[in-house]
């Protein structure tokens, strides 16, 4: 059953309209940028975002947030490269991926107990978290020689085409997606979630154990997160320090952007498919433009991150405002 | 200082309200004189709420006009009405948890001294008003957050007082209260009527109208009806007039629905954290247990308890017969108890406003139509219709968010939701407080039906028409344990405001709590 | 008249009064003591003791946490949050780095257009906030993105220079009472304490306690938001000013002005204000981040390897979050539980 308030479906509506804004801006600037490759590869750059981005949404549906995502990324890209470190060679590659995604469901298996058991506040609990999770990291890595190779599979995956045409990346996401929004429309536990993000204490008194489903979010939360972390390792061919920390100001932005509410209780996946393309899309033609190049003319120097940042951050409030505004207290 | 102007000191004219299609005052009149007390009466929807917003600048009034002491006003929030001199008690209290009594008091008028708040004149100035209402036992830096409801009543009254306003308008400002609180409140409000202070009561409680009021004004459906001197109208016709159509007998016949044998719902000796102290209470199958006694003296807890939302409670609970350690409302909610549980507060903790009726219909029942975690639809659906007509639940926002529906639509939405876990045991609390009388009806009506179907009954109201009305027997609660328990005969207003003060009211039939059967 | 009973009764009043001003600076005193027992261990563990170069750095580097921490505090107490804490405290840092030369009266008014810019951009977040009602979370979100991008375009690369007097006055401790920890003080004393005496300073704990009823009693709502965020630019910016005073350069690093920002909710988290707003305040910020920055020196201090600062970090973080989870078990109705 569709939920049928009008504010989501105007802010999706909104962003698949940006969506059509930027192509043809980019279009404009560059023609013929949009052939069927620039748009895959498109869509294989969002499939990280829209990964890692699956299990924020769920949190944040839930009224949480979920801070640990930058570490969460560098841990499921480190502990699937070092697998072959930890379990010897053999074992090692053949358990690299669903080792990496293991670290990010302890991570989140952590976080869940903490604000469901313990009910810390998430915005700080998942803070800690990720700082230990660096630390950790930076202690794995420093003890003796990073295995930072990705595997073979790994490469694949995040490389390869099972199906002619389609990136993995972009079936990973697409199965993904369609799991959660399976999830979130057709089953009990979707219902609790958004009635968590509602109000904790009426599904408490509805009989309804709530902490259970906080732990799970915040363990798929993790999950999505180190499997992003996974793809990206396999992506670059290696896994490096620091990198899952671009990724948690645009996953926040995509989710918002895509008309699910901060506060929690409101949102759809399709509104965070349409952010996530949305963000992508905003950073491919920013480049595509490459706006330094007309300061340049005129006499002033800018590296062209300004451009990204000050764009992003301008973005983001233009189209909040057009539907992200709260209600007036009349 | 009584107002010289022979008018009306306040006076509305012709305003309206619509809130999107819902008409919430349509084109009402209302006038109020200084030095009255004029009662404006209602059923939930009739207006009296959106009147009150408007006049305390909290909403603005689409048409009409506002005259205070002759002059056309406009307030364009509540700190302008302030302004003006009208000072409002809401239903849900204004007041800041966080922040002494003394800061919450003086919140709109700080004393000042070179810019900087001076905090010994709040504090004073908070004193010297508690004192004047009665709450002397409130200190001014307790947070109000820790405060019990009925001290925050009084620190709410104390802060609309503290502007020395022209107009006061209490909103259901004494629900909370205990009796002893009431008498005083009511002392002091005629005390300011008589230095010529209007007053408008909104109330639901007829005899505090009765004992307060000079005039009163009916509105139903947001439209003004009639106004009259207090006391030249009887009961019946004033609730003919709010509801607009003949007012049959309030209660369904009680009695013939109790079933022999073993008890539904046997309690001994429950205790819990110096609040219950050893009540024990057996519930039979078809029986209306009613709980009395002043607001506070344990019925919303001993309820809690029962529904396994209290840690350390102590004494035993027997379920049809079998021992049971209740320790969430999930194990409560199973069906081998079969409990439910109606909360007081029906936005917070029985609703989640933003979803769908639908939804929220069948938020308890999930696991019943659901299998692998995944929910079958059409079942759901069946369940949801069956529940809708049963409680003839208006079927044309089913789809829309709960927030949309009236308060009483809202009360039945959340007794709909436990239906469908088909309890046999149900546990209410206050479930009609700030209902309309006609959904009052349809709940009584509903509690009946339970009753013939075998289900017991714990039913815990403030209202003592109600629990005559409706219970085959009333257990009083004073002070954490149950003092008395009435049934029969004795089962009288009387008798009820004696247990419930604790006064050893020997009338016939009335007896101690009724003894555990070994 | 009953005097003797009157002053019984005011008698019992005072003391009432002073156990409930215990009570609401229960989470200060946690933050100082535990900052204390730190800073004692730290000292005691020094080759030569608690000298004035050893207080005087630690102090340096606690004031810059503290001013942000004392930034984000302002827009925590209304219910809100400012993400672009750390990106104001980097822009001051690469506008301080530009404008702050010269001679005396140049610096002088090169720290006011610090101090200015630092309050224009509290004042964007509040206006946004408060008149487009966007969520702060975003809200700071994006403006976070805009000012690291303006301080992108003054620094494109690490360099400028500041006034050596001016710097080295910040830096450096008088007959050892270091110069960062008397600018800490004249912010709580000049700045923090008169707001919270103010009006606006009280409309903010309000707002923060709850908003509707805060509504209802005519409280200024929108003017207090205003002036919360605006002065957290102020603080945010003496930090920026504070950092270029201790490396002589302006920098625009992303993942510097991240960290602060984040460590700054942190620090006032253990300083005992509130994430929900209403309860809380500066000072305890400021022993919240002095207690943060302690971590590290303490690492050092057992020879642990300070790139493992953030596990330390994080696990005393996780720590003091839990110390107030033990709160949980006094709760006897599940109910208080959850909101």
């Amino acid at each position: 059953m569709p939920r049928s308030l009008p504010k989501i479906d105007v802010a999706t509506l909104t962003a698949f309209g940006c969506i059509v804004v930027l192509l043809l801006v980019g279009t404009v600037a560059k023609p013929g940028l949009l052939s069927v490759g620039y748009i895959v590869q498109q869509l294989l750059v969002a499939s990280f975002l829209g990964t890692i981005a699956t299990g924020e949404m769920i949190v944040i549906l839930m009224g949480q947030i979920d801070l640990s995502i930058p570490w969460t990324i560098g841990m499921g890209g480190m502990m699937a490269t070092g697998a072959t470190g930890i379990f010897g060679h053999a074992l090692g590659v053949a358990l690299a991926i669903p080792f990496g995604v293991a670290c990010g469901v302890v991570v989140g298996l952590v976080n869940g107990l903490g604000v469901a058991w313990l009910r810390a506040p998430s915005m700080i609990f998942t803070l800690g978290m990720n700082a230990v999770a660096q630390g950790l990291m930076v202690w794995h890595t420093g003890g003796f020689a990073p295995q930072d190779r990705a595997t073979g599979l790994m490469i694949a995956l995040a490389g390869g085409q099972l199906i002619p045409g389609v990136p993995n990346p972009l079936l990973v996401w697409i199965a993904l997606g369609a799991a959660t929004v399976y999830l979130l429309t057709r089953t009990r536990l979707g219902r609790y979630i958004y009635a968590i993000g509602n109000r904790e204490r009426a599904v408490f008194l509805s009989g309804v154990d709530s902490r259970r489903v906080v732990l799970i979010g915040f363990m798929l939360s993790g999950a999505c997160a180190a499997a992003g972390g996974v793809l990206l390792a396999g992506w670059a061919n290696r896994s490096y320090q620091a990198m899952g920390d671009p990724y948690l100001l645009p996953v926040i932005a995509a989710i918002v952007l895509g008309g699910t509410n901060v506060l929690g209780g409101r949102g759809t996946y399709l509104g965070t498919i349409a952010g996530v393309i949305l963000i992508t899309l905003l950073q491919s033609i920013l480049s595509v433009l490459q706006p330094q190049d007309y300061f340049a003319r005129i006499g002033i120097n800018l590296p062209a991150d300004v451009f990204r940042q000050v764009v992003f951050g301008l973005v983001i409030i233009v189209m909040m405002m057009l539907y992200g505004r709260e209600k007036r207290t009349r | 200082m009584a107002d010289a102007k022979p008018g009306p000191l306040l006076r509305v004219e012709a305003v309206t309200k619509h809130y999107g299609g819902v008409r919430a005052l349509e084109n009402v009149q209302f006038a109020c004189r200084s030095g009255s007390i004029h009662a404006l009466l209602g059923e939930n929807g009739a207006g009296k709420s959106t009147l009150i917003k408007v006049l305390s600048g909290v909403v603005q009034p689409d048409g009409g006009r506002i005259f205070l002491g002759g002059e056309p006003v406009g307030f364009a929030s509540p700190k302008a009405a302030a302004d003006a001199g009208i000072s409002c008690i809401f239903q849900e209290l204004s007041l800041l948890p966080d922040l002494s009594v003394a800061d919450n008091i003086c919140i709109a008028d700080r004393p000042r001294r070179f810019g900087r708040i001076d905090r010994a004149a709040e504090r004073r100035r908070a004193e010297a008003m508690l004192a004047l209402i009665g709450g002397d036992d409130i200190h001014p830096a307790a947070p109000v957050g820790g405060l019990p409801l009925s001290r925050q009543q009084l620190v709410e009254i104390a802060k609309a007082l503290a502007r020395r306003p022209k107009v006061l308008i209490l909103d259901e400002a004494t629900s909370a209260l205990t009796a002893a609180d009431v008498e005083r409140v009511f002392a002091l409000l005629k005390r300011l009527r008589t230095e010529g202070m209007a007053i408008i009561y909104i109330s639901h409680r007829m005899h505090e109208i009765a004992e307060l009021a000079d005039e009163c004004t009916v509105f139903r459906n947001g439209r003004y009806v009639e106004t009259f001197a207090a006391g030249t109208r009887s009961d019946e016709a004033i609730v003919e007039m709010m509801i607009g159509r003949e007012y049959s007998s309030a209660f369904p016949p009680r009695g013939g629905t109790i079933r022999e044998g073993a008890p539904a719902l046997a309690v001994r000796k429950l205790s819990w954290a110096g609040v219950l102290k050893d009540v024990s209470l057996d519930v039979r199958p078809g029986e209306v247990v009613g709980l009395g006694g002043l607001d506070g003296q344990g019925q919303r807890e001993f309820q809690l308890a029962l529904f396994g939302a209290l840690i350390g409670v102590s004494g035993e609970i027997e379920i049809g017969g079998k021992r049971a350690k209740i320790k969430s409302p999930r194990q409560a909610k199973s069906s081998a108890l079969g409990l439910a549980l109606i909360p007081e507060d029906r936005k917070n903790e029985g609703l989640m406003l933003p979803m769908t009726v639908r939804e929220n219909l069948s938020f308890a029942a999930l696991d019943a139509v659901s299998g692998f975690g995944r929910i079958d639809r059409k079942a759901e659906g069946e369940l949801i219709d069956d529940v809708v007509r049963r409680l003839a639940i208006k079927s044309d926002g089913l789809d829309g968010p709960v927030a949309a529906l009236s308060g009483g639509n809202q009360q039945k939405v959340v007794i709909g939701k436990w239906l469908m876990t088909k309890p046999r045991i149900v546990l209410l609390n206050d479930p009609t407080r700030g209902i309309d009388v006609g959904t009052k009806q349809e709940i009584y009506q509903l509690l009946r039906r339970l009753a013939e179907q075998g289900t017991a009954i714990l039913f815990y109201s403030t209202d003592y028409d109600e629990l005559i009305g409706c219970c085959d027997r009333v257990a009083v609660f004073y002070d954490g344990t149950i003092t008395q328990v009435l049934e029969g005969a004795a089962l009288t207003d009387h008798n009820l405001v004696g247990a419930a003060l604790n006064l050893n009211a020997g009338t016939n039939g009335s007896h101690g709590p009724r003894e555990a059967t070994p | 008249m009953n005097t003797t009973h009157d002053r019984a009764a005011r008698a019992g009043r005072r003391s009432g009064n002073w156990r409930y001003w215990f009570a609401a600076q229960r989470g200060v005193l946690i933050a100082a003591a535990i900052f204390i027992v730190m800073f004692a261990v730290y000292g005691a563990a020094q080759p030569m003791g608690l000298s004035v170069d050893v207080v005087n750095t630690a102090a340096n580097k606690g004031a810059l946490l503290a001013l942000v921490a004392m930034a984000q505090t302002l827009p925590v107490l209304t219910g809100g949050l400012d993400l672009s804490v750390g990106m104001i405290f980097m822009l001051a840092n690469c506008l301080a780095s530009t404008i702050v030369t010269g001679n005396a009266g140049m610096t002088a008014l090169g720290i006011v257009g610090v101090l200015a810019a630092g309050l224009a951009c509290g004042l964007v977040n509040g206006l946004i906030v408060v008149y487009g009602r966007l969520q702060p979370l975003i809200a700071t979100l994006a403006t976070s993105a805009i000012y690291f991008g303006i301080a992108l375009a003054l620094r494109p690369q690490p360099g400028g220079d500041i006034n050596g007097d001016f710097a080295d006055g910040m830096t450096r401790s008088t007959l050892g009472v270091p110069s960062s920890v008397l600018l800490i003080v004249a912010a709580l004393v000049f700045v923090w304490i008169p707001y919270r005496n103010s009006t606006l300073g009280r409309a903010a704990y309000a707002v923060g306690s709850s908003e509707p009823a805060a509504y209802m009693s005519g409280v200024p709502i929108a003017r207090a938001k205003l002036c919360a965020y605006t002065l957290a630019g102020l603080f945010a910016a003496l930090g920026g000013l504070l950092l270029t005073c201790i490396t002589f350069s302006g920098e625009a690093r992303a993942a510097l002005g991240g960290e602060y920002t984040l460590n700054s909710i942190a620090a006032l988290v253990i300083g005992g204000t509130s994430l929900f707003g209403g309860v809380g305040g500066a000072v305890g910020s400021v022993f919240g981040a002095f207690v943060m920055r302690t971590v590290g020196d303490l690492l050092i201090v057992f020879n642990i390897n300070p790139v493992l600062q953030p596990l330390f970090v994080g696990v005393v973080l996780l720590f003091a979050v839990s110390l107030g989870s033990l709160r949980l078990l006094r709760v006897r109705n599940k109910l208080d539980l959850y909101r």
